[in-house]
């Protein structure tokens, strides 16, 4: 199995700790990542604002690059990534005169055909073909995961056609892999309030302490993510949240891989565990989980 | 030697606008064969037409072409007019220069030259045109209804009081349809059964109406007027003739099933009668959840029935009738819970179809028109209606409107506030379409008596905590979201297809769209007919639709069958394939092309050896003249009449030869 790996901005950055895990996962688990060499910014939100040729040529010259290659396709951690290069081959794909403005934009033609996958995608495609067969160290038994998609990741189910848009199972069947116990909740595909942190934080932290609360109201230990903005909002500014909802929560979010590093075995250290805001460790350990 | 004669409309600045009329009617007067050509303003209006009569007359035409607009729009006129004057009217041809060419040009040159050579090729056509007879077949006089709902029941009344015998056919065990569910009817909130069981019960007592129910359509063969159709009576277990209808095996039955009738919100028994108003009041038996068919005991019905009606052996029976024209009135479905995760995939038991909150406001209904929550029994203090559940939304592949869902969630909000006055309604909605007799009144009624609130918006998510139903949703006007604490939720479902819909329209050989209502013949002008001659609609089958517009369509049908049957024979165009015998070679090709089924195999004695053999034979009656038959038939004994090889290659061999002139002057 052998990908591009687009690691995106947040990777090297606040979500330093989703890049170490992914890498180290991927190592245990034979998935042969190489990094776009030369990558640039996928524009994010920024970019389809401004100008929607900017934010279709952006993603587009990234899998330029990995079209070179020679490999299955592209490998994305974070879910606004993964919906920016999915849309780029979306709207590429449909679109003649877009694509022809691109070509022009980038020097090159492209078709809008090379594969775009969230880690998650290939986390479960590894686990269903049996990858995880006696590789299991540390099984996550006892540990309760409330798994949080979000909006990116599913939205717009066209798009991204990525499982079911309002009940999503990818997650879940990926946790339940590594012997934790997937808890039935409701706010799975609800908006943490993603960059409206920026300018209007109540409602981020309105939204993301409503999902937090849902957590642990259905006896979550942990919350899973596939996203460093998602992650940021429930994680980094969960002291405010408590704060402005009066709630008490102390409720660890966790990158999915960082969950699948654990049950191989991996330490708190090499996972970057002691870099989230709500320290994961004292939780783990109460559920069970050896750390 | 023929005599033509062309006539080149203007119509109006239609054509004349663009294409040189008068150069036409010039150059249609050298073609071979032409003996008059003329232009005229409209050709379609009193002078025009007299001006073309009298030139047939004087001129002792031999054919006719009419150059001027779609032989779909004109040529029933000129050729009635045809006939006046003793002129075969299979002799006139339209060459339509406005639809084909000039209300899709622009430029003047090129578009007269192209009118030009479409009356140079229909001037070849009608040259080898020859007198065609209408086809008469033979009228049978009985109608067949499919569907028992009022738009069935409807059709099926006004046939048998106007004297025709009707054969009514229904799926499920009663006659009723989505009608006999319903509790009160808007915009006047009378009492659905109150108005449809007399209507029910004159239907069965009608002695030219013969029912048949727990029965289905299981094949079509014929064609207008002589349809021969079989119906399969399913095995319903229970000797009709022999039950008197006391109901002692329902009450013995100890096999308890969800009832379709009450849309699972309450049981009914494996032996069963739907509800109470049933017609015919006779059980049948549920084979599929029935003790003794799936676990070979029990036996409680039979050895309690004081007739001996249980029949266990009981099997299917089709029965054959012939009948001379069939209305398709199978009614809809609503769309499945399951398919909105946003709203709990059908799992959130307090949140209810539009028909399930019918059953539950109905007197006679599972829990006796108590409007409860199905969770724990509680009368819900604040109820949310959502509109347009699958309705005009793209993204479930539904964008049409359901039509009747914004008049029956007002008449839902009504009849809640009636039944729990210190309750709070609330409805989502998109708009309020109340186009109809006393409509927009209703639903003022709702909002401004009974205080029932608006929400201009859609829900994005319902999800239950402790029994509470949270519903989330935008309120547009405000630009709020909101977020409302419900204790039931009714969702106004998308009218869908019903089930088995494509597979009847199959064996009717009518067409379908994309998402299974029938297609009628025309959208305007003929809303009951279907492509197939014989075959009319009736109710929602064909669209969404309430109970008025059903039954107004339900009688349009009906009157339609009458005039079909009026005659004693049918008249039809006589443009369809005809097999030249001594060609065929009896391969029979075209049998398996043939969508319509009018290839037919007849016996001829081999005039050489004077051995038995097969010819083909298209029945005129049943030929709907596509011309599928002929490049399948391989020895060319199928021929189109009106439309022959002869003419056709013609037309195209003249067009050719010009375009071959045109290339050596260049």
């Amino acid at each position: 199995m052998r990908f591009a790996f687009y690691p995106g901005c947040a990777l090297d950055s606040s979500a330093k700790e989703y890049r170490e895990s992914t890498e180290v996962v991927a190592g245990d688990l034979g998935i042969d990542l190489k990094e776009i060499p030369e990558w640039i910014c996928c524009g994010s939100t920024p970019a389809h604002m401004a100008s929607r040729l900017l934010s279709i040529t952006l993603p587009a010259y990234n899998l330029v690059r990995a079209r070179a290659m020679d490999v299955e396709g592209v490998v994305v951690p974070c879910a606004s990534c993964y919906s920016r290069l999915k849309t780029a081959n979306y709207r590429i794909a449909r679109d003649p005169d877009l694509k022809e403005k691109v070509k022009r934009a980038l020097g090159e033609p492209y078709e809008g055909d090379v594969p775009v996958y969230h880690v998650l995608e290939v986390l479960d495609r590894v686990i269903c073909e049996g990858g995880l067969e006696g590789k299991i160290r540390v099984p996550l038994e006892g540990l309760r995961v409330a798994s949080y998609y979000g909006c990116l990741l599913v939205r717009p189910p066209d798009i991204t056609g990525f499982d079911d848009a309002e009940d999503p199972q990818l997650l879940d069947r990926v946790a339940g892999a590594l012997g934790a116990q997937p808890v039935e909740w409701r706010h799975k595909v609800e908006c943490c309030g993603a960059a409206l942190a920026f300018t209007q934080d109540d409602i981020v932290l309105k939204l993301s302490g409503e999902i937090l609360e849902d957590a642990q109201y259905a006896g979550a230990h942990v919350v899973s993510v596939g996203c460093p903005l998602c992650h940021s909002n429930l994680d980094l500014r969960q002291r405010n949240i408590e704060k402005y909802t009066g709630l008490n929560l102390g409720m660890p979010v966790l990158y999915v891989t960082q969950l699948v590093g654990l049950a191989l075995g991996r330490t708190p250290a090499e996972l970057g565990l002691k870099k989230h805001s709500i320290n994961p460790l004292p939780v783990l350990k109460r559920a069970g989980v050896k750390v | 030697m023929a005599r033509i004669g062309v006539f080149v409309c203007h119509c109006g600045s239609n054509i004349a606008a663009t294409v040189d009329v008068r150069a036409v009617a010039e150059a249609a007067s050298r073609f071979p064969g032409v003996v008059h050509s003329v232009e005229y303003r409209y050709m379609c209006s009193d002078p025009g037409q007299k001006m073309i009569a009298e030139t047939i007359r004087e001129k002792d035409l031999t054919g006719v072409v009419v150059a001027a607009c779609s032989p779909r729009m004109h040529e029933p006129t000129f050729r009635r007019l045809a006939e006046k004057t003793e002129l075969n009217p299979f002799l006139v041809e339209m060459a339509n220069i406005r639809e084909h060419c000039s209300w899709v040009h622009d430029d003047r040159g090129e578009a007269t030259a192209k009118a030009i050579e479409t009356v140079r090729m229909l001037v070849e056509k009608v040259r080898r045109n020859s007198p065609l007879e209408q086809i008469r077949v033979p009228v049978t006089r009985r109608a067949l209804v499919v569907g028992g709902g009022i738009a069935g029941i409807q059709a099926a009344l006004d046939l048998v009081n106007a004297g025709v015998e009707t054969i009514l056919i229904e799926r499920s065990p009663s006659i009723g349809g989505k009608m006999a569910m319903l509790d009160e009817t808007f915009p006047t909130l009378d009492c659905s059964q109150c108005i449809l069981t007399p209507k029910m019960v004159e239907l069965s007592q009608h002695p030219l109406a013969r029912l048949y129910t727990y029965a289905e359509l299981d094949g079509v063969e014929g064609y207008v007027g002589n349809f021969k159709v079989k119906v399969r009576q399913k095995a319903r277990s229970v000797d009709h003739d022999k039950c008197t209808g006391c109901g002692l095996c329902i009450e013995k039955c100890p096999s308890r099933v969800p009832s379709e009738f009450e849309r699972g919100l309450a049981d009914r028994k494996s032996i069963y009668v739907p509800f109470p108003q049933a017609v015919p009041d006779k059980p049948v038996l549920d084979r599929e959840t029935c003790i003794w068919f799936t676990q070979g005991k029990c036996g409680a019905c039979r050895e309690i029935c004081p007739v001996e009606a249980i029949d266990y052996e009981d099997a299917d029976e089709i029965s054959e009738h012939e009948v001379g024209a069939i209305v398709v009135a199978t009614g809809y479905d609503i769309i499945g819970r399951s398919l909105y995760g946003e709203y709990g995939y059908g799992k959130l038991v307090d949140v209810l179809d539009g028909l399930q909150f019918e059953r539950m406001c109905s007197a006679s209904g599972p829990t006796s028109g108590r409007i409860v929550r199905p969770s724990d029994g509680e009368v819900p203090k604040t109820v949310v209606f959502i509109q347009c559940v699958g309705s005009r939304d793209d993204s479930k592949g539904r964008p049409y409107c359901s039509k009747i869902c914004c008049m029956y969630t007002a008449k839902h909000s009504m009849l809640y506030k009636h039944k729990v006055e210190d309750g709070k309604a609330y409805v989502f909605y998109i708009d309020v379409r109340a186009g109809g007799k006393g409509y927009e009144e209703f639903v003022n009624r709702a909002v401004d008596e009974d205080r029932v609130v608006y929400l201009r918006g859609r829900v994005s998510r319902i999800y239950e905590r402790d029994g509470t139903l949270f519903v989330k949703g935008a309120d547009t006007l405000s630009g709020h979201q909101i977020e409302i604490r419900a204790d039931l939720v009714v969702l106004a479902s998308a009218v869908t297809a019903a089930e088995g819909a494509r597979e009847l329209g199959q064996k009717l050989r009518i067409i379908s769209d994309r998402y299974g209502f029938f297609t009628e013949a025309h959208p305007k002008l003929r809303p009951v007919e279907t492509n197939t001659a014989g075959v009319f609609l009736a109710g929602a089958c064909q669209a969404p639709r309430d109970i008025p517009d059903s039954v107004s369509q339900a009688s349009a049908a009906a009157s339609k069958v009458l005039g079909l049957l009026s005659a004693d024979e049918l008249v039809r165009e006589p443009l369809v394939a005809r097999v030249n015998e001594d060609l065929c070679t009896g391969c029979f090709a075209c049998e398996a092309v043939c969508p319509y089924g009018a290839a037919e195999r007849v016996k001829r004695e081999d005039p050489r050896t004077g051995a038995e053999i097969e010819k083909a034979y298209m029945n005129p009656g049943v030929c709907e003249g596509c011309g599928a038959c002929l490049p399948v038939c391989r020895p060319g004994a199928v021929d189109l009449m009106g439309f022959s090889e002869n003419q056709i290659y013609s037309e195209i061999n003249v067009l050719t030869e010009s375009f071959k002139v045109e290339d050596e002057a260049k």
